[in-house]
């Protein structure tokens, strides 16, 4: 089997605590056979919900973005965190400045961008909206309840 | 009208930074102009045949006179001098240099405008009834709630990635004029058996190269669920949409292959796991939404006025709605002179019609989907001023759904994407009609012209539709019959062969004689077209 190991040097961006996961991450066909796997990839085409009887085991789950403009992923991380998934959920791929935010506040929670990016253009996107619209995964509030605190 | 508060104001602010931020990180060669192009799009900027197009959003069609002021000062000081109101109620400005496109964005956030998503594969600006708020027949003001769903969907995190472009329409009357069913997601606001208000969802509906009529997905959708079903319709589209084929890419498709049946039960799945996930804004929202939209303080006053002059009796007639105050109508001010380019106004019309607004229309505006402007609420005595005004400006076309009425887009004088030229060829048909008297008689006749399959110009939707092909480097146009965008919503049939741009001037003329000579009492020539059949009129134009 393909061992697909992201290294953890590859992580730029992380905003966990704990230690980061350090083996080997599989595929999602083999993460559905294999019973003691504890970090997968998941590719756009996969069904993210049928990750849900693992999720239990599951340390690392990264998102693979091959293209910036497929945003499959997006979904994949919302159903993920909104199924009580707590592990690390990471961004993969083709993953630039501008889709920074957007995946953070769909649950992703490390970025692991092919391209190394800026760390100020990074932070910056990373704070640059005060309030949202919509309730995801980032635990914000959104401004349509704000308004009625 | 709805007026933000500090939260909306620092979102489109905030939004004004970054895409100074992008364009700079362009300039500074930090990202490649494929990494750039789907940022500039989701702020409105096309890169055209000549030049940057910048579309401005105009949420639902309605504006204030301030911001119509706005509109006009941009076209003089980043345009030349004028502006193409479009099918989705928006602006579009043709002439627009990228290095300045941040300091327009900016004078476009001070009277609380933005062009946030008005392209790219996102949620796009909510259209909704240009007589919102006004018609007589409405059920309710279907304004509130695409207030709410313009801020669900601006910059959704889930859903700035989809397959394709994504297009909402909310009506609240039985009669459509917003091409509900042409829409992505088409949501009519109900009343159900037990008299509470709720949303009828319609979804798969669309133009473009393959055309498809929404089915009905839900009969009822509670208020205070909207936005969650809403949200649940998106989520099955960004996970199963295709993305093999952009032409397939759409959510019309995924609905047609997947079946609606199938394509329900996987959104009423979705739908129920997020309901518990707190995605819906609280229902006190709509309570503050609602007043935002309350009625003016109208006057009673008479409800009749003087018709002798037959010019502004024929105006009064064919270009002003029923009001639901019966001392008030709704007035359009038709953007299709005769031999002139639908929906374009210049900055001169623009600020005129900000200051009718102001002194005949408590301020307000709309922008129709066929490419003109309402004054909503005018009262019944004040027309005849309001007309000699327009009149003066050549604002006073008596056209309103007739054939001079053209929905066209700006095909090949502008669009890159274009096989043939739409403007002229609305202009010389609209010429033709006024030259020859028949327009009045043709009644309500609704020509649409697209300059390639993309269907800008809705042609699938007209009652007559007209679409440019490129033959063989030769412009060549296709003639349909029978389309609806309304309530009566059909698809329009092509005649056969097409025609050269003199050849198509003619064919039309040959149609609506065809109809002029078949139809009876009261008929409209779409339902002379549905009794009749395509027969009669291919005889009369290949025999």
């Amino acid at each position: 089997m393909t061992d697909l190991d992201t290294r953890p040097t590859a992580v730029q961006f992380r905003f966990r605590d704990d230690e980061m996961a350090d083996h080997g991450t599989v595929t999602f066909d083999a993460c559905c056979e294999q019973t003691n796997a504890t970090a997968v990839r998941i590719e756009p085409g996969d069904d993210a919900r049928a990750l849900l009887p693992f999720l239990d085991r599951l340390a690392l789950i990264e998102v693979n973005f091959p293209v910036f403009g497929d945003g499959r992923g997006y979904s994949s991380a919302r159903l993920l965190r909104e199924a009580g998934y707590t592990g690390e959920l990471r961004a993969v791929g083709d993953v630039g400045i501008d889709q920074l935010l957007n995946m953070r506040r769909c649950g992703f929670d490390a970025f692991a961008p092919a391209e190394p990016l800026d760390e100020s253009d990074a932070q910056a996107a990373f704070n640059r909206w005060p309030n949202v619209y919509q309730n995801t995964a980032d635990g914000r509030r959104m401004i349509t309840q704000l308004r009625h605190d | 009208m709805y007026k933000y508060d500090n939260y909306d104001q620092q979102m489109v602010d905030t939004r004004v930074e970054e895409f100074r931020d992008q364009a700079k990180r362009r300039l500074e060669g930090k990202i490649t102009e494929d990494q750039f192009k789907p940022l500039r799009l989701m702020n409105g900027l096309y890169l055209q045949l000549h030049a940057y197009m910048l579309r401005v959003a105009i949420p639902y069609g309605t504006l204030n006179g301030a911001q119509m002021h706005a509109l006009a000062d941009i076209a003089d000081k980043y345009d030349r001098g004028y502006g193409h109101f479009t099918t989705r109620q928006n602006i579009q400005y043709n002439w627009i240099k990228l290095e300045e496109a941040g300091d327009l964005l900016a004078d476009l956030a001070k009277v609380e405008m933005h062009a946030i998503q008005t392209s790219g594969n996102c949620i796009r600006n909510i259209s909704s009834d240009h007589f919102a708020g006004a018609a007589r027949d409405e059920l309710v003001d279907p304004r509130p709630y695409a207030e709410l769903l313009r801020q669900w969907s601006s910059f959704h995190p889930e859903f700035m990635y989809l397959p394709r472009k994504f297009k909402i329409a909310v009506i609240a009357a039985e009669t459509d004029r917003a091409a509900m069913r042409l829409h992505d997601i088409g949501i009519q606001i109900v009343k159900n058996d037990s008299g509470e208000i709720g949303a009828s969802f319609y979804v798969g509906g669309g133009m473009g190269r393959t055309p498809m009529i929404a089915p009905q997905i839900r009969d009822f959708v509670p208020l205070d669920q909207l936005v969650t079903y809403a949200e649940a319709c998106l989520r099955v589209y960004n996970r199963y949409g295709r993305r093999d084929n952009k032409y397939k890419a759409r959510i019309k498709i995924l609905v047609h292959e997947m079946g609606a049946e199938e394509y329900t039960r996987q959104v009423e799945e979705e739908f129920a796991h997020m309901l518990g996930q707190g995605v819906e804004p609280p229902l006190a929202e709509i309570e503050r939404l609602r007043p935002y939209f309350a009625d003016p303080a109208f006057v009673d006053g008479p409800k009749t006025c003087d018709h002798s002059d037959p010019d502004f009796a024929l105006w009064v007639d064919r270009n002003t709605n029923a009001h639901k105050h019966d001392s008030y109508v709704s007035a359009v001010i038709s953007l299709k002179p005769v031999g002139g380019i639908p929906g374009d106004a210049t900055a001169e019309q623009m600020h005129l019609m900000a200051d009718l607004a102001k002194e005949y229309s408590f301020d307000e505006l709309r922008v129709m989907h066929t490419q003109n402007i309402v004054l909503p609420h005018v009262a019944i005595s004040d027309l005849h001023a309001l007309w000699t005004k327009l009149e003066a400006a050549g604002l006073g076309s008596p056209n309103l759904d007739t054939i001079e009425d053209i929905i066209a887009c700006p095909g090949l004088d502008y669009c890159s994407l274009a096989n043939a030229r739409s403007i002229p060829l609305a202009q010389k048909i609209s010429e033709r009609f006024a030259a020859s008297g028949k327009t009045g008689e043709l009644g309500q006749l609704k020509l649409k012209i697209s300059g390639c399959i993309n269907a800008c110009g809705h042609h699938h939707a007209g009652h007559i539709g007209i679409l440019g092909v490129d033959k063989k480097g030769v412009e060549n146009y296709q003639l349909s019959l029978g389309g609806s965008e309304a309530e009566d919503v059909a698809l329009a049939k092509i005649t056969g062969r097409g025609f050269d741009e003199a050849g198509v001037i003619n064919a039309v003329e040959t149609v609506t004689d065809v109809y002029l000579g078949a139809r009876e009492d009261g008929e409209r020539f779409l339902d002379t077209y549905r009794r009749i059949g395509m027969t009669p009129f291919k005889e009369a134009l290949y025999d």
